[in-house]
């Protein structure tokens, strides 16, 4: 499956936005993660921005780098947003407050529960209403998301918002499902490579003996190793440098998803 | 009409199985519906002491996971086991595997909350002076309450080494399942897919809808003047899709279109003129290269809330007019959150196959706000094409068209 790759949004430790990331990601610049980033939420109107969880926020940031740089309209674009967890700081909240005597839930909180939060949010901030998918697939989320928003955009023939957020868990869930530092990344993607300055070639592969891409930088690789959203990192790496790179990303242990990327 | 680009090929529904709290398999289910029997019953769920009905399906506390599967036991696993037992449903896929091969074959199932109640039952016991969950739902959370949960169970039943995902879009989940395998199966990245979905009850979602005031203290009466909620329900389904150029008997039913949008609106209300609902049911209607009045009948969304029938009720009635028999089956099962879709869609199926059709349970006396055709009573009619709407959180909407080959 061919698609074209018209824009980038990334935000981590030390990634802080694509510009900046890609140039750490090709080498040029040294990575250093130092502190953890803000995500801008003006995209929120500013009662659902005071509401909104982190999650929601970081997953919005990217998706509206990615966009900005596609030069797409985000009404045009469908979506499709991959988290292996979600909501997992809202699912705290409403865990705790189903043990207190009265149950008393918020309304508000349990709407926002649902693993389609973040693209219930960019729909109603951007007035999109094209299609939208959240998934899941644990680790392999933003691998399984990503061929989700390659398949939208080869058999839809429409362009398509992927994006993959994951945030650390909130104690107590940290020690069910360690997550070690935030992460996020989003792609504009078009069927048609052509007139892209990006291209990517994916393939579903099946005995194959391909490895899985890892990151050189000891560093960036506990990045990856660390955050399901994460695990995109090398696919990253090779749209971060000029001519064609590959990178092969885990689907379940038993399949890889290898692309092409070629600029 | 001449297909358009965006028609697809039919996918056959090759085997299907359901079970909701009408019972286990297509025959009981189909059974219940004919006899008007529903399975909603004032709640007994857990401590839980909330005026409601829940659609709650009998024997789940019963039996417990054993053997390889006891790291993902929990409710919601559970009724996704009980379901695969039914109607022969996993010699069909082990027939499938032979024809395919096992990494052939992709999972896409659909859930809402996972199995949240196991989470729920840590923090209700957890240690009050560090917090700390416990050893064992700590080590299980990957195979319980992760989202990706029942999708890595089913996959691991049947023995499929193909790509597998679970879709969570609230109420719309386990609809748009058919939709990303219908792009799985045109792209070649599988050749059949087992679509499904799986919802159980949990506090979560009961005081959740509670605190929403959605929740109507009588069974649901969708369509009902004086409806004035949802109830509950659990339920768990799966399809066996194949192309129907590799199996295309006369006779089975097929996917012949999926329409997906979204309101861009609001996260709990509808759109209040329907526009992502329309936009989903046209979408259906123009991959399966169909115009509405080739439909006989539309299986509603209808979750007996006020607002959610009004609005479904301008959307259907702006594409289809009055023509088709519309109705909601929500009345037997309880609004199965992210397992509708696959209830509903296999409900269409069962009424496609059989040549009824269920009038809406527990409706008294239509809304007369209401234009679409809604049917109280159940009908004897062939049905040849109909279609299904599922609406959800995030403005998530998804519409199928389902027809008999």
């Amino acid at each position: 499956m061919k698609v074209g790759i018209l824009g980038v949004g990334l935000l981590s430790a030390g990634l802080d936005g694509w510009l900046k990331g890609r140039a750490v990601l090709a080498g040029t610049s040294s990575y250093r993660p130092g502190s953890v980033p803000e995500p801008e939420s003006s995209l929120l109107p500013a009662n659902e921005r005071r509401r909104s969880s982190d999650a929601v926020r970081w997953a919005l940031h990217v998706a509206d780098e990615a966009v900005r740089h596609s030069g797409l309209h985000a009404q045009e674009l469908a979506t499709v947003f991959a988290s292996s967890g979600g909501e997992m700081a809202v699912l705290d909240q409403l865990c705790r407050a189903l043990t207190t005597p009265d149950r008393a839930v918020s309304p508000t909180l349990f709407h926002q529960s649902v693993h389609n939060t973040a693209a219930g949010y960019w729909g109603i901030a951007t007035g999109c209403q094209q299609s939208s998918t959240a998934l899941s697939s644990y680790d392999d989320s933003s691998a399984l998301g990503l061929l989700e928003a390659v398949a939208y955009a080869t058999v839809e023939e429409r362009p398509v918002l992927f994006v993959a957020y994951d945030l650390p868990s909130p104690p107590p869930l940290d020690c069910a499902r360690p997550i070690r530092s935030a992460f996020a990344a989003a792609l504009v993607m078009t069927p048609s490579a052509s007139g892209a300055p990006v291209h990517a070639d994916l393939t579903l592969a099946t005995h194959t003996k391909a490895e899985i891409s890892g990151m050189e930088d000891q560093t960036l690789e506990e990045l990856r190793r660390g955050n399901p959203a994460a695990r995109l990192l090398p696919l990253l790496h090779a749209l971060a440098q000029p001519g064609t790179h590959r990178a092969s990303l885990n689907v379940l242990d038993d399949q890889r998803l290898i692309v092409e990327i070629e600029s | 009409m001449p297909p358009d680009k965006r028609s697809m090929t039919p996918l056959t529904l090759s085997a299907y199985t359901l079970v909701t709290a009408n019972g286990r398999g297509i025959g009981a289910v189909s059974r219940s519906l004919r006899d008007r029997r529903t399975g909603l019953r004032p709640c007994n769920f857990e401590d839980a002491l909330l005026k409601t009905y829940i659609g709650r399906v009998d024997g789940l506390e019963d039996f417990s996971l054993g053997n390889g599967l006891a790291p993902f036991d929990c409710r919601n696993n559970r009724l996704a086991w009980l379901a695969l037992q039914q109607d022969g449903f996993m010699v069909a896929v082990a027939e499938a595997k032979q024809r395919y091969g096992s990494d052939r074959i992709a999972v896409v199932m659909g859930t809402s909350t996972s199995g949240i109640l196991e989470t729920e039952h840590a923090y209700a016991q957890r240690n009050p002076r560090t917090d700390w969950l416990g050893d064992d739902f700590t080590a299980r959370y990957r195979y319980t309450h992760n989202m990706f949960s029942s999708g890595h169970f089913v996959r691991a039943c049947l023995g499929l080494h193909g790509p597998a995902l679970v879709i969570s879009t609230a109420c719309s989940s386990s609809a748009k399942v058919f939709a990303t395998a219908a792009r799985y199966l045109q792209a070649g990245l599988c050749d059949a897919a087992i679509v499904g979905g799986v919802d159980s009850l949990c506090l979560t979602t009961l005081y959740g809808f509670s605190a929403l005031q959605l929740l109507s203290a009588q069974p649901c009466r969708p369509c009902d003047e004086d409806r004035d909620g949802l109830s509950l329900g659990e339920a768990a389904g799966y399809a066996l899709l194949e192309s129907s150029a590799n199996v295309g008997r006369k006779g089975a039913v097929a996917l012949l279109g999926y329409g997906e949008s979204t309101d861009g609106h609001h996260m709990s209300q509808p759109h209040p003129e329907g526009l992502g609902a329309i936009r989903a049911i046209q979408q259906s209607l123009e991959r399966a290269g169909l115009v509405p009045s080739d439909i006989d009948y539309v299986n509603l969304h209808g979750t007996a809330t006020k607002a959610n029938d009004l609005v479904e009720d301008k959307a259907v009635h702006q594409v289809f007019g009055s023509a088709p028999v519309v109705s909601s089956t929500k009345g037997w099962t309880g609004h199965t959150l992210g397992a509708a879709g696959i209830t509903e869609a296999l409900m269409t199926a069962i009424c496609l196959k059989e040549a009824f059709v269920p009038g809406t349970l527990h409706c008294e006396r239509v809304d007369p706000a209401l234009k679409s055709r809604v049917i109280r009573n159940n009908e004897a009619r062939p049905i040849r094409l109909a279609v299904s709407n599922i609406f959800g959180f995030g403005g998530n909407n998804c519409s199928l068209v389902l027809g008999v080959l």
